[in-house]
């Protein structure tokens, strides 16, 4: 690899070199503010984000390829993931603007890790090297890690990060000790020279079922499935309700580029993983196991989620089970498997950060997270009541919203996969009956309860209701559109393969 | 001829809902009035689609046919037939009469009937509906209104009756939402067009799906989908409690055109997509339909609650209907679609009727009255009237209804038959007998100053009586409207069963 390669890679590398420049600026621009003041390092983190999705939208990706050695892909996979991320943290910054947890202190260097975390992820979704996958992994946790710890004096907050801190370390370490075997195994750190060497077949079955469980470990942790979930409620009930909301969606969605794009090249069994027909390597069944590990995130979450009676607990253990039914889609692992779940993650991000929002808006006018006091709120902020609801039915799935179309592309891509799915499908199913009673404790509490009580009227502030409309609409026309965002989740089903 | 009635009729209410929501909340009349204006619209425009159906043809009409998601070959199919024709009809019919029922409604009414609209636009939805997609849409949204309306204008418990609801019929539709994707999926191209599906009928006897039969599997997903919603027994616990719970317009529609729901699924999917299935499964239908006529009447006998008895009643009723179609006879069939349109208006009264009772006395307990007929004539004339037609008297709709059903069914089950005629003297045991407690005796003196009936809900209940009572005279226009589709529809099931050698 020659110097010439290297800066004519760099054009592929634009939006990041933007980002990183970006970055930079604001941390400048930080450190020429007040204390009073410093919330404009936001607004600029902002703009530049914005600007740099632009040049991620604006990304050539017809000729999907490596660069930098192949340590990172471009593609339209990474593309249409760099965009969902994007987006989160753009309305996540916009909700921070408001939240009353980051008032009165300095505010620039939480804006300036937010950024981080994106450029993070943005080498996640892209990663084709074990090095740049732990590299980038790292950088995605650390950062998170960081961000729930932000509100440094409170207790709940500290215990949040360290919390993190200590499952994350773990489960990196064992995610290393699995890429050391990888490595060890085929002597290459390239994921597709350990294709190769793998489709051979010499490899001992138990090893590669080793290393399948420990890289599983590494990532499921990331993804917050069952059983690497334990971190979830407790960081997101102490971390700031933003960073909870933001870390519910983005990093996850990131997860599952990472998991999608490393089973698929490193355990899939002929040497061109191409997307008619990803066949698994012999005597590794990984779907089976990503399907038992489904099973499990869903019920396990959903079935604890009922009995939270704190919203921000709840709508945790709602995104391990929102969790367990993208695992799904990894099981089916096909054209329309892969597209389901890319629609899944932008259709869970509208949905849940909605509902995230007006948590932090109750959190910010009334000082609480309990459901019990979400009482008639559809009375006393009848918009904010009926964009909760939309948000609860969507993330039940129910018909006519976006979470039901988000759901039947998944399900429909498992029974097309065949007759073995489809109890995987009643089950996914099934879950979904059960998540309806958790969601509907909510819209009971907004509706069902005396009207009598609050006489006197909320009205969130403009900026607010506009941010939760933008959420909300695109869920009730999702079914209706028939539909660009699933095409454009369909194109983007494309990898960049050596 | 190219037009758009369906969709108008089906939109309609929509429109409406957000006209409703619109007004502002202190405008009383007009939020009411607006509300029964755009139902009797509707209303206007069912009767008027009768005037263009042709009732000698067999094959669905009206029809609006357009792709809508290409990807997945999902249409906009709408179009109705002579089994369609008449829940259409009773949509419209009931969902005008029950907004008279909503009159008293006390709070949020703007919600109220802007949810109702909505509701009704669900119905409709399902009925007019001829793409599998489209009608699980509207099957579904049609639970969204139902549950608020039960959860913030029902009784005492609404809240648990409302999520019981909910969680029973979502419980339902995943099924049918599996069975629907399985359906997809083994068609060859793969459609959710209904009568594409139908015509492959023969497809789904062959296949196999989880190492059995496909149409079997699918059948058996679909059955407990639709069964929740008839309530076949013993899927029918939501039932009772939902009734009881729900304001009185709710427990009209509920009654009178949600159960039928359940019933149409079978007859529009079910029956005509999986006909070798049908055949396979006619059998324990019947037993299914003749436990819900015996154990339904049964409990109506045991109840103390005027409503929860009708509710039942409702179950039993429902037996009938399941015992005419499983017969696969033309009689049976004819009899079965009938006595859905004859439940869907008799059962609407009484509902209405006792909604009258319940805001005068606050109270259903059937024992807690007694020789109110002297003091309101009227109003137990026109029970008695109910009542008798609810018990299926010569002479009312419900009696040519059942008595077809029982012709239909006696030549195929014949003992199934015989025993489910004791459902008809069960019947007849508890109407008569809660009608003697409440309006018979000694007059309960803290009732001698009860209000009449009124002239508002006199005005709901005469037109179902008088339809009841002209189908029970001259059944022959409803008879003639279903009988080319559900002739054709026997006949077909019938055939494949001949082809199949079953």
């Amino acid at each position: 690899m020659n110097l010439n390669q290297i800066v004519a890679d760099l054009s592929y590398f634009i939006p990041e070199i933007l980002l990183t420049g970006v970055l930079l600026m604001v941390i400048v621009y930080d450190l020429l503010q007040k204390a009073e003041t410093s919330i404009r390092a936001g607004y600029l983190a902002l703009g530049g984000l914005a600007l740099t999705t632009l040049a991620v939208i604006g990304q050539d990706v017809s000729s999907p390829l490596g660069i930098f050695s192949n340590m990172l892909a471009v593609d339209a996979f990474g593309r249409y993931l760099k965009i969902v991320v994007s987006v989160g943290a753009m309305l996540v910054m916009w909700i921070s603007f408001n939240s009353n947890e980051l008032k009165n202190r300095r505010v620039g260097e939480y804006y300036i890790l937010i950024l981080t975390l994106v450029l993070g992820m943005y080498f996640l979704v892209s990663a084709t090297h074990l090095l740049s996958i732990y590299i980038s992994l790292e950088m995605v946790s650390i950062m998170s890690y960081l961000l729930s710890g932000y509100l440094k004096e409170q207790m709940r907050s500290n215990e949040a990060s360290v919390k993190y801190v200590v499952f994350g370390a773990f489960s990196s370490g064992i995610l290393l000790y699995g890429f050391s075997l990888l490595y060890g195994l085929t002597g290459s750190a390239d994921i597709f020279e350990i294709q190769a060497a793998l489709a051979a077949g010499t490899a001992p079955p138990a090893l590669l079922l080793l290393i399948l469980i420990m890289v599983l470990v590494g990532f499921g942790y990331k993804i917050a499935a069952v059983p690497f979930h334990f971190w979830t409620p407790d960081v997101y009930e102490g971390a700031p309700a933003p960073i909870t909301a933001f870390l519910s969606v983005a990093p996850k969605a990131a997860g599952f580029a990472i998991i999608i794009r490393f089973f698929n090249v490193v355990f899939s069994g002929d040497g061109n993983p191409n997307l008619e027909s990803w066949s698994v390597l012999e005597n590794m069944n990984w779907q089976a196991v990503i399907g038992v590990l489904s099973v499990l995130t869903m019920t396990v979450g959903n079935v604890i989620a009922l009995q939270q009676s704190n919203i921000k607990r709840m709508l945790a253990y709602s995104s391990i089970a929102h969790a367990g039914y993208m695992l799904l889609g990894v099981v089916v692992a096909d054209q329309t498997g892969i597209s389901a779940i890319l629609y899944y993650a932008a259709i869970y991000m509208l949905m849940n950060l909605g509902a995230f929002f007006v948590v932090i808006h109750i959190k910010n006018a009334f000082d609480t997270e309990e459901i019990e006091d979400y009482k008639a709120l559809g009375y006393r902020a009848p918009l904010l009541g009926v964009f909760m609801a939309i948000f609860m039915f969507s993330l039940t799935g129910l018909p006519p919203t976006g979470g039901f179309v988000a759901k039947f592309y998944l399900f429909r891509a498992l029974i097309e996969y065949g007759d073995m799915y489809f109890y995987l499908a009643l089950i996914g199913l099934i879950n979904g009956v059960i998540s309806l009673y958790y969601y509907m404790r909510v819209v009971k509490a907004m509706y069902f309860g005396k009207m009598e009580f609050p006489k006197k009227t909320h009205q969130a502030p403009l900026n607010v209701t506009i941010l939760l409309a933008l959420l909300a609409i695109p869920l009730l026309f999702a079914w209706m559109l028939g539909d660009p965002l699933s095409a454009y989740a369909q194109h983007a089903v494309q990898f960049f393969i050596k | 001829m190219e037009n758009h009635l369906l969709s108008i009729v089906t939109f309609l209410p929509i429109f409406g809902a957000l006209v409703i929501a619109l007004v502002p909340k202190e405008k009383l009349d007009i939020i009411r009035w607006g509300t029964a204006a755009i139902t009797g619209l509707q209303l206007i425009l069912a009767i008027w689609i009768l005037k263009v159906f042709d009732f000698s043809s067999a094959d669905v009409q009206l029809v609006e046919h357009f792709a809508w998601i290409p990807d997945f070959n999902i249409e906009y199919f709408l179009g109705i037939d002579g089994l369609s024709a008449p829940m259409v009809l009773l949509t419209a019919l009931l969902s005008f009469l029950a907004v008279f029922s909503s009159w008293n409604i006390d709070k949020a009414h703007k919600g109220y009937f802007a949810l109702f609209l909505l509701l009704d636009a669900g119905m409709m939805g399902v009925f007019v509906s001829l793409d599998f997609f489209l009608f699980y849409i509207f099957w579904e949204v049609m639970l969204l209104p139902m549950y608020f309306l039960i959860g913030i204008w029902g009784g005492p418990q609404r809240e648990y009756a409302a999520i019981k609801f909910f969680l029973y019929t979502l419980f339902g539709s995943v099924l049918l939402l599996l069975g629907m994707l399985a359906l997809y999926f083994i068609s060859e191209p793969h459609t959710f067009n209904m009568l594409i599906l139908a015509e492959q009928s023969a497809e789904f006897g062959k296949t196999l799906l989880l190492g059995m039969n496909a149409g079997k599997v699918i059948f058996i997903l679909l059955f407990i989908g639709f069964a929740i919603k008839v309530p076949i027994f013993p899927f029918h616990t939501w039932l009772p409690l939902a009734h009881v719970e729900a304001p009185t317009a709710i427990s009209v529609i509920l009654a009178g055109v949600l159960l039928k729901m359940g019933t149409y699924g079978f007859l529009r999917i079910s029956f005509p997509v999986l006909k070798d299935a049908t055949l396979w499964f006619a059998l324990p239908l019947a037993i299914l339909g003749l436990i819900n006529v015996i154990y339904g009447a049964m409990a109506a006998l045991a109840q103390r609650d005027l409503k929860k008895m009708v509710a039942y009643s409702s179950v039993s009723h429902m037996g009938f209907v399941l015992l005419g179609m499983a017969a696969l006879t033309p009689a049976g069939m004819n009899g079965a679609v009938f006595q859905m349109f004859n439940h869907g208006t008799i059962s609407a009264m009484l509902f209405m009727l006792v909604g009258v009772l319940y805001d005068r006395a606050h109270h259903r307990d059937i024992e807690g009255f007694g020789g109110i007929a002297k003091v309101v004539p009227i109003y137990a004339g026109v029970t008695a009237l109910a009542f008798f037609a609810g018990l299926g008297l010569p002479g009312f709709s419900g009696f040519i209804s059942e008595a077809l059903c029982f012709i239909g069914a006696f030549p195929v089950f014949t003992w199934i038959t015989i025993f489910a005629t004791v459902g008809i003297v069960l019947n007849a045991g508890y109407f008569l007998w809660a009608y003697q407690r409440v309006f018979m005796g000694e007059l309960n003196s803290k009732y001698e100053n009860l209000e009449e009936i009124n002239n508002r809900e006199l005005f709901a209940l005469i037109p179902l009586a008088i339809v009841t009572f002209f189908l029970g005279v001259y059944p022959t226009p409803m008879l003639n409207l279903m009988s080319a589709t559900l002739n054709h529809l026997v006949e077909a099931v019938k055939t494949a069963g001949m082809v199949a050698g079953l």
